[in-house]
């Protein structure tokens, strides 16, 4: 599978008459590792999730590699399996172990077969170093742990892009690395991430572009350097003033 | 107290009762129940499924149907529906009453499960079918094997509940006459008490149906346990969400 891009155009969002998104565009290159900053309440999430259509957007269009998404002739559910996603409270499914996590969305959406998807499960576990875990409950894993399992669930399917959102944010502190580590890896690799966090030291690091939103827009965006060592709106300044 | 005693535990007539309570009223009892639930249960779901549905034409009806059947006395319904279909020339089950009976009481029931499987899916967090469906599965598939078997999951208590409530409601179809071999514990209970002027016979009726609902209480009370305790893996969403407050979740 090849890694893909993504575009946003024009993309408006409301709640009732909360307007979250206020015209947002941007293009995400194949490979590109992008970090969406910004305040609580900015829409960055809202728009991390408007990219496989969990929010529907109120107008403007989105493409994903070569599928129009936010066209209702597009079959969202192929376009999605292959649109890797984690969330920030894991939603690991509890009533399955560890290994069933990962096979039943390959046998369910992908068809492969029982052998096959349980092959593929203990690969992606064994590259997040949880392969003994297999056989584990989620609720007998560590939070780290079940992100990290989170995690191997999404690149089990052979993602083209991946979306992370605030993956590390329910995390206890000393279990934060562990996640981040394996997401430098991911993006080393050549996957194209679009990563909402707090984490700026990871965005300082890994990304290639920082993108920062306040009140549902797109204030300011460029290389990390310039970001976060020469931010141009003042209202940047003053969130980085906060958050470093 | 002799008096007493007679009347209500002698044990002549509990033992010439017995006979017949258990090798018919028990075994129509369970038919009825039984039969009753599973009826129950499927329509159950099925209304459930609709009661959550954003289509108004689907959880309309589907409300408006739980709240008749759940509104109205058993007795009534079960004559509306075990009288007015054959009356109406509706008898795909033939003139006897008896199925009539079980289609009444797990109409009924229907009613029950669907708000009990409703309250059991609508527990989980909405995580699971985010989660899901971002891995591409579609509504049906992510609601068959992430959602409800986690909601049915935490709910069984309440349908073991249900079934309890069912198994005693089987005590009313007789209103709708039955015949010789087809009565339940109670209507066999009674005849003979009405015959032999005597309540033990009614007793020694409601001692079998003690047998069935008390041990099945506490079944239900060693469940509910069990599931609170954590023995069982129901869903633990102790990581805090504190996903951002833009009213995407309003």
């Amino acid at each position: 599978m090849t890694t893909f891009g993504v575009t946003v155009n024009g993309l408006h969002k409301k709640f009732g008459e909360n307007e979250v998104l206020k015209g947002i565009d941007l293009d995400v290159r194949p490979g590109e590792v992008v970090c969406i900053i910004g305040p609580s309440g900015s829409g960055k999430s809202t728009l991390l999730r408007s990219m496989n259509l969990l929010e529907v957007p109120s107008s403007g269009s989105i493409r994903v590699g070569d599928d129009e998404i936010t066209d209702i002739r597009t079959d969202i559910n192929a376009v999605r399996s292959h649109i890797g996603m984690v969330f920030q409270s894991f939603n690991l499914f509890p009533h399955m172990t560890v290994e069933r996590n990962i096979t039943v969305a390959l046998e369910r959406v992908k068809s492969v077969g029982k052998e096959e998807a349980k092959r593929i499960a203990l690969d992606r576990l064994r590259e997040v170093g949880l392969e003994a875990k297999a056989s584990s409950r989620p609720f007998n894993l560590s939070g780290g742990q079940q992100q990290r399992v989170a995690i191997a669930r999404a690149l089990a399917m052979q993602p083209g892009i991946m979306l992370f959102d605030e993956v590390t944010s329910a995390l206890d502190p000393e279990l934060v690395k562990g996640v981040l580590n394996i997401m430098m890896k991911l993006a080393s690799e050549g996957m194209t991430m679009v990563v909402v966090t707090h984490e700026m030291g990871f965005a300082r690091q890994v990304a290639d572009r920082v993108v920062f939103m306040d009140a549902g827009r797109i204030v300011e965006q460029g290389p990390p350097e310039q970001i976060f060592g020469d931010p141009q709106s003042p209202r940047l300044r003053s969130f980085l003033s906060e958050v470093l | 107290m002799n008096d007493f005693i007679d009347m209500f535990f002698n044990p002549e007539l509990i033992l010439k009762v017995l006979p017949d309570l258990v090798a018919v009223g028990l075994v129509n009892t369970l038919i009825l129940a039984i039969s009753a639930t599973l009826i129950a249960l499927l329509i159950g779901m099925l209304i459930a499924m609709a009661l959550i549905s954003r289509h108004r034409w689907l959880s309309w009806p589907a409300r408006v149907y739980v709240d008749l059947l759940r509104g109205l006395p058993v007795i009534l319904t079960i004559f509306l529906i075990g009288q007015g279909l054959p009356y109406m020339g509706v008898q795909p089950f033939g003139p006897s009453a008896y199925p009539y009976g079980i289609v009444s009481l797990g109409l009924i029931g229907s009613a029950y499960m669907a708000e009990i499987f409703r309250s059991g899916i609508q527990s989980i967090h909405h995580g699971q079918l985010e989660a899901a469906r971002a891995l591409g599965m579609s509504y049906g598939t992510a609601m068959a094997r992430i959602v409800v078997p986690q909601g049915v999951r935490n709910v069984f208590p309440a349908l073991t509940n249900q079934f309890i409530g069912i198994v005693k409601d089987t005590s009313l179809v007789y209103v709708l006459g039955l015949a010789v071999g087809e009565r339940e514990l109670y209507r066999i209970g009674q005849d003979m008490s009405q015959r032999v002027g005597n309540l033990s016979p009614l007793v020694a009726a409601g001692l079998v149906y003690l047998l069935i609902t008390v041990p099945l209480t506490y079944y239900v009370n060693w469940l509910d346990k069990r599931l609170r305790t954590g023995k069982v893996p129901v869903i633990i969403e102790d990581a805090v969400d504190t996903t951002e407050s833009e009213g995407a979740h309003a």
